[in-house]
This record gives structure tokens, C-alpha cells and sequence, in this order.
């Protein structure tokens, strides 16, 4: 057993798992604050009680999953420690002032929380409890934005001198300003808005499926997805830029990513396809001068090739897969949203027709999996490196025993706290459901304070 | 003052804030469970809720705060600290992972279950155990460090010592004290008699062991570190000053009166005690292999750090404030005449 036992790749899969884990929570915790504010804000300028219940109730929801956000996230900020200690202490010295950042940013949005969470009733003036939320909103995508901006100094570390493996004349500021940075920054945020917008739609969506066809559903389905056409527009435009930068500094990574070997000019978009052994594509759809137009916006731009890229910095090429995969989830969600949008629009077609309900439904996991199928894309498509360019990710890795142990006790705690956690939101919502607590408000039917 | 004892007195001083507030919470959450088994649980739930629910996730922050602006201040305690505390550290981890997430599982979940109250109320008491230990790595003796920098963490060594048991123990009891002292006074203010009864009970139970092992541990270190026992001899007049604080405090819930203050001295008790212990501990932060001098961080990235923990904290306090005029000092919350939701 003993012999077995590689601390490195223990710790890789380790970190891989609680981060897999944490990005469900906390796509949650940064995109659904928007979509509550959005909601009440509408509530409160319409004077329409069924958008306040509406954010009522997600809020209400959104406490369980902020709840194993946080824990999940004092995990990880904690193994960062444990399981990277010689990385940590070259972070340390680089980009601490983001990471300490974001845990300003994460108490802002916790206290405001707390406070929003009792407030409801207790303030004389709807909006003076609605200003409550904007720090939350703010916390969570702030806290998002500077732990972004860690990552992106890891795909490309800027703002010190190297030598020797030690650390010099840092530039705090510089550090944080990554060319990763904008890239990354704008499409972890404008994704997690998105992602949240079809998984609220999802749900709006299954109640009306349920045959439960109250205004209010329909309410909540028409905001989370027109939303979601709004994200979705965004996310794809920085998607856009995400690829020309990575031209521009991580050609490695896109090159492996399309399995471009040869550097050429009208380089070709691969799509699909298997690789031999003898690096050639197979069965691969080849879009002509894509990649070029992709990578720097014309078709006879050249594109840097692996053959240019020592081997042993090479990412592994399964992450052509990953992308692929990402890129038909994309589609999916960009169909669905896009039908629903036309549908509403025109006036013979109904946008509340079962099998296209069914359709948004199915768009909540496939958000969700876009967002894990691209960290692992991103985070696989930088190995080697913990830090581009100067730290191995092997050099990075902690020596201890019990790496094994750990990998199995976490695992565990994860699963126990994913199906607790879906458990105790579906009941939530259950027992308790949206008619019959527009009944028990007063809002439907005039009968107040009667609970149902 | 130079920019490395700047540097650890905030953390120390953010370590202080984690220590109280949590051991409320922590604390809380073990009487809320001992009271559903002992058949009270009815008269203190209502008073322990309506504290906890605005602030369980503030306090989380407290300690991600202290480590983060640890490891930036220290790089290198987070490579000697990291690969030393794997184990201690992940068991922290799930314990606060559990609680965390089963504390909001209860409360805002659509029922309560006797079994997420174990869990939150058991791991309430396990994870001060399990932090501890870090203040108890940090006296020496439990790491190896080999020539090549290889840090080996001796397990057995901290199992076998009587001085890290002493410090477990502390911890425990303090944790029960500091919660049952806080609750005493949330339950005068609202007004609450029966609960009042009950958590003062519990405080003036807890008073004696903690001081008992306040004082066991400040022998114990006499024998395990005799360097860090001398220099906190020379600064007697804060224990002394602790332990009249406690005198005070213990008097104040004795004859049932200014509970508000009672709550303060005991603050003035473990601050005056910790800050003695951690002035007598410095320069080490790991003693004898890393000082707060010792690859302390790059001037301009300290600099930035100090910046940034002023800026934010002018964004923190007024919030904080914020925080505690409406669910800790507003009478009409505590007494619970508002709706939850």
C-alpha cells in the first residue's frame, strides 16, 4: 500500500474534489443574490407582491446552499495550506493582498446577509430593507472577483522577480493584474449569473409542468429567463475574448485544447475526433480558418502550434474533449433560451408548452456541468504548472502521510452534506408551496394570516 | 512599531475575536443539544436561536480571516504549519463543515431532527479540541525539521503530552464558560427568567474549572517550554489583571446584577490572558525554527496588507455595528417580537 502512496496526485485529487464540490455552492451563492435583488426590485417598482414572495422564497432557499458554500470554502481556503504548502508559501509572498480581499469581501456579504435574512418585516419602507441586499450582492460577486483573480495569477504569474526559486521585488498591485485576469474575472461572473438564472428557471419550470399553472410561476419563468438571454449574450462575447487571449499567453493551452500541432496560418477548428497514436485526428470535423478567426480575430492570423512547445509542458490532450463537451452544452442552453425567447415573442406559440418546460429544465444541470466541464478544462489545460512557467505542480505538494486518509474522509463529507443538503431543500419547498403561502400572506384571495 | 508586530497583533487580535464569538456559538450549540436531553430545552432555545441566526456565518469569518492574513503576512508558516497540521487540520475542517452546514439544516430547514442537534451540538465541543492544537504545535517539540527542510510532524509526541491535553481541556471548558456567561446575559436582556436561570447555572458551573485549568496550563508550559514560561513571568500583571477580571465578572452573575458588564470582564479575563500569552510567545510563532522575523513578507506586499485591513476595516466596524444594533442590543428583537423570514 505504501508503495502506492504519491502525495502529489492524492493532493491533486483531493483539491480537484472539494473545489468540484464547492463550485456547485458557490456559483449558487455569487449568481442567485442578483436574481433575488433583481426580484424584489421589480416587486417593489410594480408594487406586484408575487415578485416579493418570489425573492422571499429563493432567499429562503439560499441560505441552506450558502450555508455549505461557506463550509465548503473554509475547506478549501484551509487545504490550500495543508495540501500546497510549498506553493502557499511562494503565493504568500505574491498574492496574498487578493486573497485577504476576498475574505472582506465574504464578511461584508455575511453580515448583510444575516441582517437582510431578519429584516423582512422589520423596516417601515420596502426599499430600506431592499438596500440591505446590495452588499450581499456586491460581497458575494466581490469575493468571486478577487479569488478569479488568484487563479488567474496562477495561470499567469506577474508583478515579481523570480530567481532561484525565491521571490522578489513584488508588486502587490501588478500581482492582481494578470493579463488572465479580465478574461477570467468577467466570465467566472457573467457564467455563475447565467448558470443561476436557468436553475431558478428550472424550477418555476417544474412547478408549472406540475400542472401548477399560477401567475406566479410564470412570473418567475418570464424574469429568470430573459435573464439568462441577457447573461448568456455576455458570457459568450467574453468566451470570445477568453480564446484570443489565450492565443496571446497560453498558446500551449489552446493548442492542446484543438490539438493544433503544426504552427499555421488559416489554422482550422477541430471539432469532434478521436487522436491516434501517431498524433493524427481522426473522424474530426474541420471547420476552416475557425481557429484563426477564433484565436485572433481574422482567418489568415497564425496559430501557435504544440510542435513549438517542449514536451514536457504540454497539457494532457483529453482537454480537447472537455472542450467540445462544454462547447455542446453551450449550444443546448443557447437553443433552449433563445426558443423561449422567440416563443414569447410571438403570439401563436405558447411558451409554457410541456416539452419545451421539459427543455428548461434540463438546462439547470447542463449549466451546472458547463461550469465544472470548464474549471476542469482550465484548471487540467495549465499542468504541468501550479505557477505557469516556474512552479511544477509536483513541486508544489505537500510531503506529508495521510493524504490517503484525508481523500477518504472528505469524500465522504461531501456526499453526506450534497444529499443532506438537496433533502432538506426539497422539503423546504415541499411542505411549503408557493399557492398555498399566497393564500397564507394575504396576497391571493384576501385571507390573511390563515396558514395552509 | 514595526510592520511584523503590526502584522501579529491584528491577527492576534482577529485570533481573540474568533475565540469569543465562537465559543458563543460553539457553546450554544452544545447546550441547546444537553438541553433537549435533559428535558429544558423549551425554555433557552428561543433565547440561543434569536443570538445565533443573524451571526453563525460571521463568526466562520473570523478564523478564514485569521489564516488567510496569516499566510500573507507568514509565507512561511504556511509551509511549515500546512504540512504539520494535515490531519488535525482536516478534522477541524469536517467538524466545522458539519456544524456549519447542519446548523443551517435545522434552522431553516422545515423540521428539526434530534440527530442533526447531535451532530451540532457534539462537534460544538470537538472543534476548539482540534484548533487548539495549533497553539499548542506553535510551543515546539511536535515537528521535526531535517536538514533538507523536510518538516515531519510527530503525532505521537502531541498524543503522549500531558501539556497538550491541559490545552484541549482549557479549551473546552473555556468554550462552555464564555457561552454560558454571554447567554446569561442575552437572557436577562430579554427579559427571559426561566432561561436566565438555567444559563446562569451553567456559567457559575464553568467558572471554577476554568480557572482551575487556566492555571494548569500555565504550569504545564513551565515543563514543556521553560523559555516561554520565563517571559510570561515577566509580564504577571496581565494574568493578574485576568484573574480579578474573572473575580469580577463571577460576581456580577453571582448576584444577578449588571450582566452586561459581567460579560465585558470576562472578555478583559481571556484578553488579558491571551495577549499575555501571546506577547511571552513572541518573537516565536513556531518555536525554535520560525520567528515573526523570519521570511516575513516582502515590505511593499505588507504595505498593502496594512492598507487593505484599514480600508476594510472601515467598512467592517460600521456593519459590525450595524449587526449588533439590530439583533443584540435592540430590545424588541431580543425579546422576540419580530418574525423570522
Amino acid at each position: 500500500m505504501s508503495s502506492s502512496y504519491d502525495p502529489v496526485m492524492l493532493s491533486r485529487i483531493l483539491t480537484s474534489l472539494t473545489l468540484a464540490f464547492h463550485i456547485i455552492y458557490a456559483t449558487i451563492g455569487v449568481g442567485v443574490p442578483l436574481m433575488i435583488a433583481l426580484a424584489e426590485w421589480i416587486g417593489i417598482k410594480r408594487g406586484d407582491p408575487h415578485y416579493l414572495l418570489l425573492a422571499r422564497r429563493w432567499a429562503r432557499g439560499f441560505v441552506i446552499t450558502v450555508a455549505v458554500g461557506v463550509v465548503t470554502g473554509t475547506a478549501i481556503g484551509l487545504q490550500l495550506s495543508l495540501l500546497w504548502p510549498s506553493f502557499m508559501r511562494v503565493a504568500g509572498q505574491s498574492i496574498a493582498l487578493p486573497l485577504f480581499m476576498e475574505t472582506f469581501a465574504f464578511f461584508f456579504e455575511a453580515i448583510f446577509l444575516g441582517i437582510y435574512l431578519y429584516t423582512w418585516d422589520r423596516f417601515k419602507s420596502r426599499t430600506a430593507h431592499f438596500w440591505l441586499l446590495i452588499p450581499v450582492v456586491i460581497g458575494s460577486s466581490a469575493s468571486a472577483f478577487f479569488i478569479t483573480i488568484v487563479n488567474a495569477f496562477m495561470n499567469y504569474p506577474v508583478g515579481f522577480n523570480y530567481v532561484d526559486g525565491k521571490i522578489t521585488d513584488v508588486n502587490p498591485l501588478a500581482a492582481m493584474l494578470s493579463p488572465a485576469m479580465p478574461t477570467k474575472v468577467a466570465h467566472v461572473l457573467s457564467s455563475a449569473y447565467l448558470t443561476c438564472a436557468l436553475v431558478l428557471a428550472a424550477i418555476a419550470a417544474w412547478s408549472l409542468l406540475k400542472g401548477r399553472d399560477h401567475v406566479y410561476y410564470k412570473k418567475a419563468l418570464k424574469l429568470t429567463m430573459i435573464s439568462a438571454l441577457v447573461f448568456l449574450f455576455s458570457t459568450a462575447i467574453i468566451g470570445d475574448l477568453s480564446g484570443k487571449y489565450l492565443a496571446k499567453y497560453q498558446p500551449e493551452k489552446l493548442a492542446a485544447m484543438e490539438w493544433h500541432y503544426e504552427t499555421t496560418t488559416n489554422a482550422p477548428l477541430v471539432l469532434g475526433g478521436v487522436l491516434d497514436e501517431n498524433n493524427e485526428v481522426k473522424y474530426g470535423l474541420h471547420i476552416p480558418n475557425a481557429l484563426s478567426i477564433l484565436a485572433h480575430g481574422y482567418p489568415s492570423a497564425e496559430v501557435i502550434g504544440l510542435n513549438d512547445i517542449p514536451a514536457d509542458e504540454h497539457p494532457p490532450l483529453y482537454i480537447h474533449y472537455l472542450f467540445d463537451i462544454k462547447m455542446g452544452y453551450v449550444a443546448y442552453m443557447t437553443f433552449v433560451v433563445l426558443l423561449f425567447a422567440v416563443f414569447m415573442k410571438l403570439r401563436r406559440t405558447n411558451p409554457y408548452a410541456k416539452w419545451l418546460l421539459r427543455l428548461i429544465i434540463a438546462s439547470a444541470p447542463v449549466a451546472m456541468l458547463t461550469i465544472e466541464h470548464g474549471w476542469i478544462f482550465s484548471e487540467v489545460g495549465r499542468q504541468p504548472w501550479i505557477l505557469r512557467g516556474l512552479m511544477r505542480t509536483s513541486e508544489g505538494a505537500t510531503t506529508s502521510d495521510h493524504v490517503d486518509t484525508m481523500l477518504v474522509v472528505f469524500s465522504i463529507l461531501y456526499l453526506v452534506l450534497g444529499v443532506t443538503s438537496v433533502r432538506v431543500l426539497t422539503r423546504m419547498f415541499r411542505t411549503n408551496r408557493a399557492e398555498d403561502e399566497l393564500i397564507a400572506r394575504g396576497i391571493d384571495g384576501g385571507e390573511g394570516g390563515v396558514k395552509g | 512599531m514595526s510592520y511584523e508586530v503590526l502584522g501579529i497583533t491584528v491577527l492576534w487580535l482577529f485570533l481573540f475575536g474568533y475565540l469569543i464569538v465562537a465559543s458563543i456559538d460553539f457553546g450554544a450549540g452544545f447546550f441547546s443539544y444537553y438541553s433537549s436531553v435533559t428535558g429544558t430545552r423549551h425554555l433557552i432555545q428561543n433565547v440561543i436561536e434569536r443570538y445565533l441566526s443573524p451571526v453563525w456565518e460571521v463568526t466562520n469569518v473570523f478564523l478564514v480571516f485569521f489564516f488567510v492574513g496569516f499566510v500573507g503576512f507568514f509565507p512561511d508558516t504556511a509551509y511549515y504549519y500546512g504540512t504539520a497540521l494535515l490531519v488535525p487540520g482536516s478534522i477541524a475542517i469536517v467538524l466545522l463543515a458539519i456544524r456549519g452546514s447542519y446548523y443551517a439544516f435545522n434552522t431553516y430547514g422545515s423540521r428539526t431532527s434530534k440527530m442533526y442537534m447531535l451532530l451540532y451540538g457534539a462537534s460544538g465541543l470537538l472543534i476548539p479540541a482540534a484548533l487548539s492544537t495549533v497553539l499548542t504545535i506553535s510551543e515546539g517539540g511536535y515537528i521535526e525539521v531535517s536538514g533538507s527542510r523536510e518538516v515531519r510532524f510527530l503525532f505521537w509526541n502531541l498524543v503522549k503530552s500531558s501539556y497538550s491535553w491541559s490545552v484541549v481541556l482549557l479549551a473546552i471548558v473555556s468554550v462552555l464558560y464564555i457561552s454560558a456567561m454571554f447567554l446569561s446575559y442575552y437572557a436577562h436582556k430579554a427579559g427571559d427568567r426561566p432561561a436566565f436561570e438555567i444559563v446562569r447555572k451553567y456559567a457559575l458551573a464553568w467558572s471554577l474549572p476554568t480557572i482551575m485549568c487556566s492555571l494548569l496550563v500555565f504550569f504545564s508550559i513551565r515543563g514543556h517550554n521553560p523559555v516561554h514560561f520565563d517571559k510570561m513571568l515577566d509580564l504577571t500583571g496581565m494574568f493578574v489583571l485576568s484573574f480579578l477580571s474573572f473575580l469580577v465578572a463571577v460576581y456580577f452573575v453571582w448576584t444577578r446584577k449588571q450582566l452586561g458588564w459581567a460579560f465585558v470582564f470576562v472578555m478583559l479575563q481571556f484578553g488579558f490572558a491571551f495577549f499575555g500569552y501571546g506577547a511571552g510567545h513572541l518573537p516565536y510563532i513556531l518555536y525554535p525554527y520560525l520567528t515573526i522575523h523570519d521570511n516575513f513578507t516582502s515590505e511593499a506586499m505588507a504595505v498593502a496588507l496594512v492598507i487593505v485591513f484599514v480600508l476594510g476595516l472601515l467598512l467592517l466596524i460600521p456593519s459590525l455595528y450595524l449587526l449588533m444594533r439590530l439583533f443584540l442590543f435592540d430590545a424588541k428583537y431580543v425579546k422576540g417580537n419580530f418574525d423570522k423570514h
